[in-house]
């Protein structure tokens, strides 16, 4: 269907003894949102240097939009980075930073200025041009490192962490922001993240990094719905697992399985399964916790085991959901949630 | 609040006394800086006044007395005597040949020390540029009066090239204040290079920038303020220097040197050309602060 935007061949990089990427294999489509989702030192951010070539691999081969780039200085690549603290150069007006990679290309001066308004424009910074970085606010900042890594129409942009240092409101506006600009310019965007709401929110599709390699790629619904792995499972969203012999008992098979906790329906003990294709277990709640919009329950399975199920408080409040904890319950969930994950 | 107070007397009288103090804080302030006050402004103010003063008395030619007669006579002869006005502009020139040469040097020994080097020898090596400074002025001067000395260390290593070193005199004069006052100008530029964010360099080259460029448009302007910031030590304190010159100099004569042999026979004279270095440094600093190198300083 569409082109390859960003190929990785086995590709790997040591800092000392520690192997930050163990083999990676990749491709990342044209104009596709792409996150590389993990927790702190699972490769991702390695990764992405990699792509830019600020560290040369160890082994393993990259390729941009089908040429190989794995030698290449980073000047040599088509590739932006937008970076974690933005790195705008502080003795630069906010203009002189997005007309950078301009400048270098030797585009004519008037054209310069025009193009680095309308990518400031884009960003919803016009007027800001005079100023100095340390004038503007940490999500302005953003917008201009933006601005910047657009402005040379890049065959892929790299986004290493380029929330994280924002407030939650500011980061939400932000996302949705960033997803629409992508739409706009129709460039493919490599987003570095731990946040996996982020990711699921964003994304066209993830790759779950897990200590130096690819857990699993795909879309946001079939990272969520059926991870790969108990890694992927509990680090996106709340995992829920069963095994050994509490599989055997509550769904019936041996195996790891996965239930996402609102998928849970908690009905009094003695209710019966309202559907054949319905699962049940009886438990007592152990731990009850108010989110405000919702409440999780903590239940303890009689056959051992610990379930989370999630309650929308559509008629609760929090001293209903209090007098919860310690009663008996028993847990209802459809057949085809209980996800099997290879082992 | 007393009642809360330690037992004993003292403990209580000290808190009493800590208590008033935070309730004043004048008075805190004063204590302060009462004595640090009287010293800059009674014996560093005043000796400039003093000396500022004295250039416009004048001497009796005979007996060598101060005469303290008021009248501009000695300024006058700075500006017109060609001696004076020779001396002046070759003493400023050394002072900015100095601090020219240490930016030069100074700059990738900094770079080194900053940026390659194992971050684990980084230290190590700053101590290394600092050692010398623990050394006797006077017996790092006379080392380069033997380097520089007929048949020494410079004609030595350079007669395999037709050459011989340049004796004594003004370059070597130049040559050893450089040596000096080099640690001066290498630790700004270091600290500033070693604070320059590894991810500007990136940056930069991410957008497509060589090295040349980055150097160019993003290490050099950042750095600039402490390049400025060193040669403000190398320029002041070649400016005031009169040994090295006498050591290494030969026959070469900087302010410093009249001002010394001016000191027994025409002290207002002395005191006219000693002002001349503080009015030098004070424009000096008058055209660093638009650099922006004295804010970080």
């Amino acid at each position: 269907m569409q082109g390859i935007a960003i190929r990785l061949q086995d590709l790997r990089k040591s800092f000392g003894r520690t192997a930050a990427v163990a083999g990676v294999d990749l491709e990342i489509r044209d104009g596709e949102f792409f996150s590389m989702l993990g927790p702190s030192g699972s490769g991702k951010t390695t990764v992405l240097r990699l792509v830019a070539g600020f560290e040369s691999p160890d082994q393993g081969r990259i390729e941009l939009a089908g040429q190989e780039v794995t030698g290449l200085a980073p000047f040599e690549r088509d590739v932006h980075t937008v970076f974690q603290d933005y790195a705008l150069f502080p003795h630069m007006t906010v203009e002189q930073n997005v007309a950078y990679a301009l400048k270098i290309r030797k585009v004519p001066k008037a054209e310069r200025l025009a193009r680095s308004r309308e990518a400031l424009a884009e960003v919803r910074l016009a007027g800001y041009g005079d100023r100095r970085p340390a004038q503007l606010s940490g999500g302005q900042r953003q917008r201009v490192a933006l601005a910047r890594a657009l402005v040379g129409r890049p065959r892929v942009l790299l986004l290493d962490e380029p929330l994280g240092a924002l407030d939650l409101k500011l980061r939400e506006q932000m996302q949705s922001e960033l997803k629409a600009i992508q739409r706009e310019v129709g460039i493919t965007f490599v987003f570095v993240t731990h946040d996996q709401e982020e990711a699921l929110t964003m994304s066209d599709r993830i790759a779950v990094f897990d200590q130096g390699r690819i857990a699993q790629v795909g879309t946001p619904a079939e990272i969520y719905e059926r991870p790969a792995t108990p890694f992927v499972a509990s680090f996106v969203g709340t995992s829920n697992l069963l095994d050994g012999e509490v599989a055997r008992q509550v769904v019936g098979a041996p195996g790891t399985y996965n239930i996402r906790p609102e998928k849970i329906r908690v009905l009094k003990e003695s209710a019966e399964a309202d559907e054949p294709e319905h699962a049940t277990a009886t438990g007592t709640v152990a731990d009850v916790v108010y989110l405000g919009d919702a409440t999780r329950l903590l239940v303890d399975l009689d056959g051992g085991g610990r379930l989370t199920a999630v309650q929308q408080n559509l008629e609760t409040s929090a001293e209903d959901v209090a007098a919860y904890r310690g009663t008996r319950v028993r847990l209802q969930w459809h057949r085809r949630h209980a996800v099997r994950l290879p082992s | 609040m007393a009642s809360e107070a330690p037992a004993t007397a003292r403990g209580s009288g000290v808190r009493r006394l800590a208590g008033a103090l935070h309730r004043r804080p004048r008075l805190r302030l004063a204590l302060l800086l009462t004595g640090p006050l009287l010293w800059l402004v009674v014996l560093y103010l005043g000796s400039l006044a003093v000396l500022f003063a004295s250039a416009f008395w004048t001497t009796d030619s005979f007996t060598s007395q101060v005469v303290k007669v008021w009248s501009t006579d000695n300024f006058h002869a700075l500006v017109t005597t060609p001696v004076f006005r020779e001396v002046i502009v070759r003493s400023v020139g050394v002072a900015l040949a100095v601090t020219a040469l240490c930016a030069l040097i100074a700059f990738p020994v900094a770079f080194y020390t900053a940026r390659v080097a194992p971050p684990r020898r980084r230290p190590l090596l700053v101590v290394a540029i600092l050692t010398p400074l623990w050394a006797s002025y006077l017996v790092k001067v006379y080392a380069w009066r033997l380097i520089l000395s007929q048949g020494g260390l410079a004609d030595w290593l350079l007669a395999p090239f037709g050459l011989s070193g340049p004796g004594f005199g003004l370059p070597a004069t130049v040559l050893t204040l450089t040596y000096l006052w080099l640690p001066y100008m290498i630790l700004p530029i270091h600290t500033a290079l070693e604070q320059l964010p590894a991810q500007l360099l990136d940056a930069s080259a991410d957008l497509g920038a060589r090295a040349g460029r980055t150097f160019r448009s993003v290490v050099l302007p950042m750095v600039l303020p402490s390049v400025a910031a060193g040669s403000v030590f190398t320029f002041s304190l070649s400016l005031g220097d009169y040994i090295t010159v006498q050591i290494v100099g030969g026959k070469t004569q900087l302010i410093g040197n009249l001002v010394y042999s001016d000191i027994e026979l025409n002290l207002p004279m002395a005191a006219a050309l000693g002002t001349v270095p503080v009015v030098v440094i004070v424009l000096y600093l008058l055209a660093i602060r638009r650099t922006g190198a004295l804010d970080s300083l």
